[in-house]
């Protein structure tokens, strides 16, 4: 049975509920529904938030607890099986010094040794355990005392393995389908009875002088709570997901190597091939191409959004404003993967070619492509968030100075941008923070190799390219190659959360308070 | 009495430099102002530059060439044994005969001529190796076309669509171009008879995505999107609406709070790509979700679109004012009453068009889908949200990718098609703004 099926069954079962305690509240008090504490709506969701509760948390919770306990399962059946199939080989082999170590035996040790060999033997179990449960009866008895072969059998239901597979393994899938079929009856049979239980309670709890409203609420309250905490949950997430991959990681290659390496070349070797070599992983350059980057896109975006913001703020009439304003937004709201695309397409062999004609060799994918695309993207985030910092500044000031005989170009330099300073700079760093984060334009419009390089016609690499690029291979999930994506992605991570406090730190600080 | 003159001259001599000054400072001021509308025309030029260069790449792609064909589908080449057997007639070598007869006919080549093997190579060059399968897919709807003559518009290959639309040009040297000067000249002829002719795409609307550019098409892509959006609607407005109506109405000013609000505001600016690093380890390594799956996408772009939908519910219900609140305590509410029955439901529009913006967002978003293996190739269409699926802004990804030109011109179009669909969010989003808010 199906999860989905059993939460339609709960969430039938929690109505009936609902439909019940109301009736009951009513019928209570003969219909006079004024001597009731709350209203009879309050007793039919007390109802059926006590039948729906315990058996949803049971059902998570055996759901979650299930994987863990098939593998534990999947991993004692096949050591012991694998031990045991052993020692029988090994006594019929028993006194014959010059034979060879039995397959079965070579299985067992690798089993043992190797945590890849761990996983892969767990996959087979479940693919074969799949198989086996679409078997006819017949059929799966016959595999089960080894008089059929199992690959062609299983590929017959249209399971296919890549190998065939030892006794032990099969012994493992039965063992696993019967646990299977105990952990469904155990949650079938908790589920109903927790429902009957809620159901059962609640419904005798319901009398007039019941305070349900109350006790609603209080529930209300707490999933609030609850979902509002789903932020914090979030946060510790990305930050112990991440650490935990980077600490796997900072076990295989030193932490000098990572932070003051200058070299990037993590040497891809094939997976679970041992020494091949720790390779180079130089974060230096990546972050100096991620900020170099950022820094042409700043030198693009700075000027024009903060022009633009001024102009908008002080100058421009409403109606130049209202069909302008919008325009510059319609920016920010294009995806990312399009300015990456303009960039690739259009933006790089652009530059390219006006490069050669004034006699400059442009890489199609320099740091000036994908700095002055993503300085493009960042216009908008500089001038809305400028022009409401201009906006706020108050009108006395402006006044003040008109009368002193200064032009609007000289209170504007002199006057409201002294005073608009922290919010503008507060706004220029959270365009940076954006600019550091962006990948979709530097994956298409950067360069793929790692170069510490002042020269903005040559291409350089980024932090993010990096960690798509590690991530996208095929490769061991426990490679130092691709954990290295987590350590850059912590790296990322903090410099941003800094950028943007440090931010807000300087806004809060520098803001002088005007009434 | 030379003092004054003194000062006179003084004066005069000031007034002069101050109109001097007063000449330059006004010079500054048009400058200044100068540079604010070149600032704001520079943006705006970016802005058409932007659109003028994918639209004028993507337009051609919604038009495919095909070839006119009268197909003879004998029942000798498709089906033998004369007993309709699926397996039989399902097979798509079985049609590339049919497709070769009619094709040389159309050529006006003859078959039996030997000296003409060249020119047949050439001319069957010109069809799709997809034709056949589409041709086969139309046979086994309807076996019993078998054995008659019909009309048909073949596919016609990708070079020959990229040629007939003028991307290949005529006139660099043979050995550079796709196109071979043998076919450019059976092109010709055919296109002058009107046999060879540009048709409306559907391929790129009902099609998954495939090696041949010809019948490649955004439709696993769009359902795996499609699916996102739900989980994300589904999940992300409920829990983002909760979590403002506790912040703002019921959280007590203590330090869970602000470091509630804090977080909310930091990862409204985290980097996306470590959203996707966050669904990597937590639902695939940890959880065991299948890799690929739109399910897990939809849970990434949801935490991603929860602060954005916060941020707005928040200020949607500030906007309420608190006369309601109170008159609604007044007449005996409770407080979950008041909120839940007179103030959510005046900040319904405003909570709509934050939703509407994250969603929009959501939809654009292609770094996090990176990480979580959606940049698959996924020929099956996905049936429930556990199976393989890509999404369109990922799509797009593969294909840019995609070294041949007619793949660019697909991407191209496909970029379109997801403005399209950011710009009818948005509007929806303004419009639901301009209809129905209210100032107090």
């Amino acid at each position: 049975m199906s999860p989905l099926w059993l939460l339609a069954a709960i969430v039938v079962f929690a109505l009936i509920g609902a439909a019940l305690g109301r009736n009951r509240a009513v019928s209570c008090v003969n219909g006079n529904i004024a001597e009731l504490h709350s209203r009879p709506g309050y007793y039919g969701s007390y109802v059926m938030i006590w039948t729906a509760l315990p058996a949803i948390f049971f059902m998570v919770a055996v759901l979650m607890a299930q994987p863990f306990f098939n593998s534990s399962i999947i991993d004692s059946e096949l050591r012991a099986g694998y031990s045991q199939s052993c020692d029988r080989e090994m006594a019929r082999t028993n006194g014959d010094a010059d034979a060879k170590l039995p397959a079965i035996c070579a299985d067992k040790e690798q089993y043992e040794t190797l945590d890849t060999r761990r996983a892969l033997m767990k996959s087979v179990v479940e693919s074969v355990a799949v198989g086996v449960s679409l078997l006819d009866k017949a059929t799966a008895d016959k595999l089960h005392n080894g008089l059929v072969a199992v690959r062609p059998t299983l590929k017959e239901v249209g399971v296919a393995l890549a190998e065939d597979v030892p006794t032990p393994v099969v012994d493992a899938a039965n063992k696993l389908n019967e646990a299977k079929k105990t952990g469904d009856y155990i949650l079938l049979g908790g589920v109903g009875l927790l429902l009957i239980i809620g159901l059962v309670l609640s419904y005798l709890r319901v009398s007039p002088r019941l305070r349900a409203r109350n006790l609603v609420e209080t529930n209300i309250k707490v999933a609030l709570v609850l979902a509002s905490s789903i932020a914090i949950l979030t946060t510790v997430g990305i930050v112990m997901s991440m650490l935990f991959e980077a600490i796997h990681f900072f076990n295989k290659v030193s932490l000098s190597n990572f932070f003051l390496g200058t070299q990037w070349d993590p040497r891809f070797t094939s997976a679970g091939r041992a020494g091949g070599g720790e390779g180079s992983f130089g974060l230096l350059p990546l972050i100096w191409g991620t900020l170099y980057i950022s820094l042409v896109a700043l030198l693009v975006a700075v000027p024009i959004g903060m022009f633009a913001a001024i102009y908008m703020a002080e100058y421009a009439s409403n109606t130049v404003r209202a069909i302008a304003k919008p325009l510059l937004e319609i920016l920010a709201g294009i995806p990312t993967i399009v300015y990456g695309f303009f960039a690739l397409v259009t933006v790089g062999p652009f530059l390219r070619d006006t490069g050669a004609a004034i006699g400059l060799d442009i890489s199609a994918n320099s740091v000036l492509t994908a700095g002055c695309v993503m300085g493009i993207m960042l216009i908008p985030f500089i001038s809305s968030l400028s022009d409401d910092i201009i906006t706020a500044v108050p009108q006395s000031l402006r006044d003040g100075s008109l009368g002193l005989g200064a032009t609007k170009s000289e209170t504007i330099k002199k006057v409201i941008l002294p005073a608009a300073l922290p919010g503008i700079v507060g706004s220029i760093l959270l365009a940076a923070s954006r600019a550091i984060g962006e990948t979709m334009i530097v994956v298409m419009a950067a360069g793929i190799a790692a170069n510490l390089t002042l020269n903005p016609f040559e291409a350089v690499t980024t932090v993010t390219v990096k960690i798509v690029s590690q991530l996208t291979g095929d490769l061991e999930f426990n490679s130092p190659q691709t954990l290295v994506a987590f350590a850059l992605g912590i790296t990322l991570f903090v410099i941003t959360l800094g950028l943007n406090i440090f931010a807000l730190h300087i806004v809060r600080k520098y803001r002088e308070q005007y009434d | 009495m030379t003092d004054t003159a003194n000062q006179s001259t003084e004066m005069l001599a000031t007034s002069k430099n101050r109109d001097l000054g007063l000449k330059r400072r006004y010079g500054r001021e048009r400058r200044f102002q100068a540079m604010g509308i070149a600032a704001i025309t520079m943006g705006v030029l970016f802005l058409f530059l932007l659109f003028w260069s994918i639209v004028t790449k993507g337009y051609t792609a919604f038009q495919q060439t095909k070839i006119h064909l009268d197909i003879y589908l004998s029942e000798q080449l498709i089906d033998p044994s004369g007993n309709r057997d699926i397996n039989v007639i399902q097979m798509p070598i079985r049609y590339n005969k049919v497709l070769e007869a009619a094709i040389y006919k159309a050529a006006g080549i003859d078959p039996k001529d030997k000296t003409k093997r060249n020119a047949m190579r050439e001319a069957k060059s010109l069809l799709s190796k997809g034709a056949s399968v589409d041709l086969r897919d139309l046979v086994v709807e309807n076996p019993s076309l078998i054995g008659t003559r019909i009309d048909y518009w073949a596919l016609a290959d990708g070079d020959v669509d990229s040629f007939l639309k003028g991307q290949i040009p005529r006139d660099i040297p043979e050995s550079k171009r796709k196109i071979s000067d043998a076919q450019i000249a059976i092109i010709d002829t055919m296109a002058e008879k009107g046999v060879l002719a540009k048709q409306f795409n559907s391929n790129l609307f009902f099609n998954g995505p495939s090696s041949r550019p010809e019948s490649a098409g955004i439709a696993v892509a769009v359902i795996g999107s499609v699916f996102m959006m739900l989980i994300v609607l589904v999940l992300a407005l409920p829990i983002g609406v909760a979590a403002s109506i506790y912040l703002e109405e019921f959280a007590p000013k203590n330090r869970w709070t602000d470091l509630i609000e804090v977080n909310i505001n930091n990862l409204a600016a985290v980097p996306s790509i470590v959203f996707g690093l966050l669904g990597l380890a937590v639902f695939i390594n940890f959880a065991g979700l299948p890799r690929s799956a739109s399910l897990v996408g939809g849970l990434v772009l949801t935490l991603m679109t929860l602060p954005t939908i916060i941020i707005a519910t928040r200020s949607a219900l500030k906007a309420v004012p608190p006369s309601i609140r109170e008159a609604a305590l007044g007449v005996g509410a409770s407080k979950t009453q008041a909120i839940f029955h007179h103030v959510l439901p005046l900040a319904t529009p405003g909570i709509l068009t934050g939703t509407i913006i994250g969603l929009a967002q959501a939809l654009g978003e292609t770094a996090p889908l990176l990480m979580i293996g959606m940049v698959a190739f996924v020929k099956d269409f996905p049936a429930t949200p556990l199976d393989p699926a890509t999404a369109l802004p990922v799509q797009i990804y593969m294909w840019s990718g995609e070294a041949q030109r007619a793949f660019t011109e697909r991407t191209s179009a496909a970029i379109l098609i997801l403005l399209a669909f950011l710009a009818l969010m948005n509007i929806s989003a303004v419009l639901l703004r301009r209809r129905f808010e209210r100032r107090w």
